[in-house]
């Protein structure tokens, strides 16, 4: 038997201060998140220079902390796998920083990884038997994508979202009926006590790219839905306008997805990101693949919010391919899916 | 005792390491490139040329602030990571009076000013008494007519630097009445070397902090926290 390969994933490219440590690419050793959203909860919204404030005052008791839950030594780690995009720049950069520097101090090398890249491992880690080519849906507060796992670290996107993220869209309805920030577990929750059906919005399709997104259709036929009940003076169910809103954004996103893995052929269909961890969705697509003969793939909720065990395992498969990089990495907000 | 020192609060790039009286390297650049592309590559240089190995280091200091907000945490992460890895404790350096000590022994005040927009400055006034540093004004963000009213009132001479002072240079010249002059070139930025230096000064005094305490101080809150606060006092006065 080989040695193990044990990594730290670090995450800090938006609200969350993460770090894991994984083994061999699929055993999780520690996951430790220390999640500031009580504290962006007060602006209604994440708030750049805050969240790369957190970040810095928590970086080092977070990594320390999985280090000592998965009880192991910095010079036993054969890598750092850290966040370089996309995302907060502010954010990143902390995370970007910190990792060269203790690699730099303690002669481990440096794998950069992908954001959305980590999203789609965390399928890997409770799915042992998972491996690539699948499809997935990868669905957050900034991406919705849909993409071809070809390979590890391999993409081929299908489609984007052309406006508003899925999650984005939660969160600026659940701000219009006054529900607070982050939108998505609260509209959620809503929901359940609504009727799906009680209001009909309209779906936005793209004409040429079936499988791209648009989210800001929707989202104005909300707003403008509330906005005339209230000039009416009209009283509406804000429960039956969630789930409502619900069903449309998942009936989009299961549809495109399960048309793009009969039209590929391809019988394995995984969905990840924070919006991965809505019931609701997570059913959807469960039943849709259920009738369709796909096997479905979803991580717990604590593996869709950003997460460092994500990245530890995105950065094992970029670590025993080869890449390292050097001193000079920079966080890259705007980072595409699939470049170096 | 050697000192690692970083500093990448304002425009300059600076890594500097100390032994004792020996400035072993020090590395400074003030160029377009981001803080993040350089100050490792920089580091590693000095790592290289100097056979540095990195367990010999008692210390690392950081220029703490105040400074660019994004600046100062690349500083502070960076140090914060080498203390994590080393085990060994932080010295965080207050950003002026680093910049006030390049000029050792300059009779009169001494002015660093770093544009801090808003139409402010980052300032302090130092002095050196029996060839020690003397904090006269501590350093704050102000503006900068407030900064040449106290330099008058105190009636000393007074030496400027600093990225702040091509901003305000013609302010400087018009309104300050004592004598008065501006740090020539290889003194008049952030060199990590200072930094280092008054480390050593702070280490011997105990100011030291572990890596996982260690944060900035931006003198400043964030623009939302200051816009929220507003909004608020606001609100409290409107229901009086």
């Amino acid at each position: 038997m080989d040695k193990d390969i044990l990594i730290l994933g670090l995450e800090s490219s938006c609200d969350e201060t993460a770090a894991a440590v994984i083994k061999n690419g699929r055993t999780v050793l520690s996951n430790v998140i220390s999640s500031q959203i009580d504290i962006h909860k007060e602006y209604g919204g994440v708030v750049p220079e805050i969240a790369s404030r957190k970040h810095i005052e928590r970086i080092n008791t977070v990594i320390e902390e999985a280090l000592k839950e998965a009880d192991i030594a910095l010079k036993d780690l054969d890598a750092i796998g850290v966040t370089y995009g996309p995302g907060l720049v502010g954010a990143l950069l902390v995370g970007v920083a910190e990792a060269k520097a203790i690699c730099f101090a303690a002669d481990i090398p440096l794998v950069g990884v992908h954001h959305i890249e980590g999203h789609v491992s965390a399928n890997y880690i409770e799915n042992p038997d998972l491996e690539p080519p699948f499809l997935c849906l990868i669905v957050s507060g900034g991406h919705t994508h849909l993409v071809v796992v070809k390979d590890y670290g391999e993409f081929e996107i299908l489609g984007r979202t052309r406006d508003d993220a899925a999650g984005e869209a939660f969160d600026k309805v659940a701000r219009a009926i006054g529900l607070g920030y982050p939108g998505g577990p609260k509209i959620d929750k809503l929901s359940k006590e609504g009727n799906p059906d009680a209001i009909v919005f309209p779906k936005t399709k793209i004409e040429d790219a079936p499988y791209d997104f648009s989210f800001s259709g929707l989202k104005s036929a909300v707003l403008n839905y509330i906005n005339k009940a209230k000039m009416t003076n009209e009283e509406f169910n804000p429960a039956d306008l969630a789930a409502s809103f619900q069903k449309n954004v998942v009936d989009t996103l299961t549809e495109k997805a399960i048309h793009a893995a009969k039209e590929l052929h391809i019988d394995k269909v995984a969905i990840a990101g924070g919006v991965a961890s809505n019931s609701t969705l997570r059913n959807s697509m469960e039943q849709a693949c259920r009738k369709e003969k796909l096997h479905f793939y979803h991580p717990s909720p604590i593996f869709c919010t950003d997460n460092g065990a994500m990245i530890g395992v995105a950065a094992y498969y970029e670590f025993i391919k080869g890449t390292r990089h050097g001193w000079d990495l920079n966080a890259v907000p705007n980072l595409q899916l699939g470049e170096r | 005792m050697k000192i690692l020192a970083l500093d990448s609060s304002g425009l300059v790039a600076s890594a500097a390491v100390i032994e004792d009286d020996i400035l072993l390297a020090e590395y400074t650049i003030c160029y377009k490139k981001t803080h993040s592309q350089t100050l490792l590559p920089m580091l590693d240089e000095i790592r290289k040329n100097i056979e540095l190995d990195m367990n010999t280091i008692d210390a690392i200091a950081v220029s703490a602030g105040p400074g660019s907000f994004t600046g100062l945490r690349i500083g502070s992460a960076t140090a914060k990571g080498l203390g994590l890895a080393l085990d060994k404790p932080l010295i965080a350096v207050p950003t002026l009076e680093a910049m006030a000590c390049n000029l050792y022994d300059t009779p009169g005040l001494i002015c660093p000013i770093m544009d801090a927009r808003r139409r402010q400055v980052y300032t302090g006034i130092y002095q050196f008494k029996d060839h020690q540093i003397q904090v006269v004004r501590d350093q704050a963000a102000k503006g900068i007519d407030e900064l040449i009213e106290e330099v008058n009132a105190l009636g000393e001479s007074a030496v400027f630097l600093g990225d702040g002072v091509p901003v305000f240079r013609s302010q400087i010249e018009e309104k300050v009445t004592v004598p008065f002059s501006f740090a020539p070139v290889h003194l008049n930025k952030q060199k990590a070397g200072a930094v280092a230096a008054l480390a050593a000064i702070y280490y011997k005094e105990g100011k030291i902090q572990t890596a996982a305490e260690h944060r900035p101080d931006y003198l400043r809150v964030s623009q939302a926290e200051r816009e929220r606060a507003e909004r608020l006092k606001k609100e409290q006065e409107h229901t009086k």
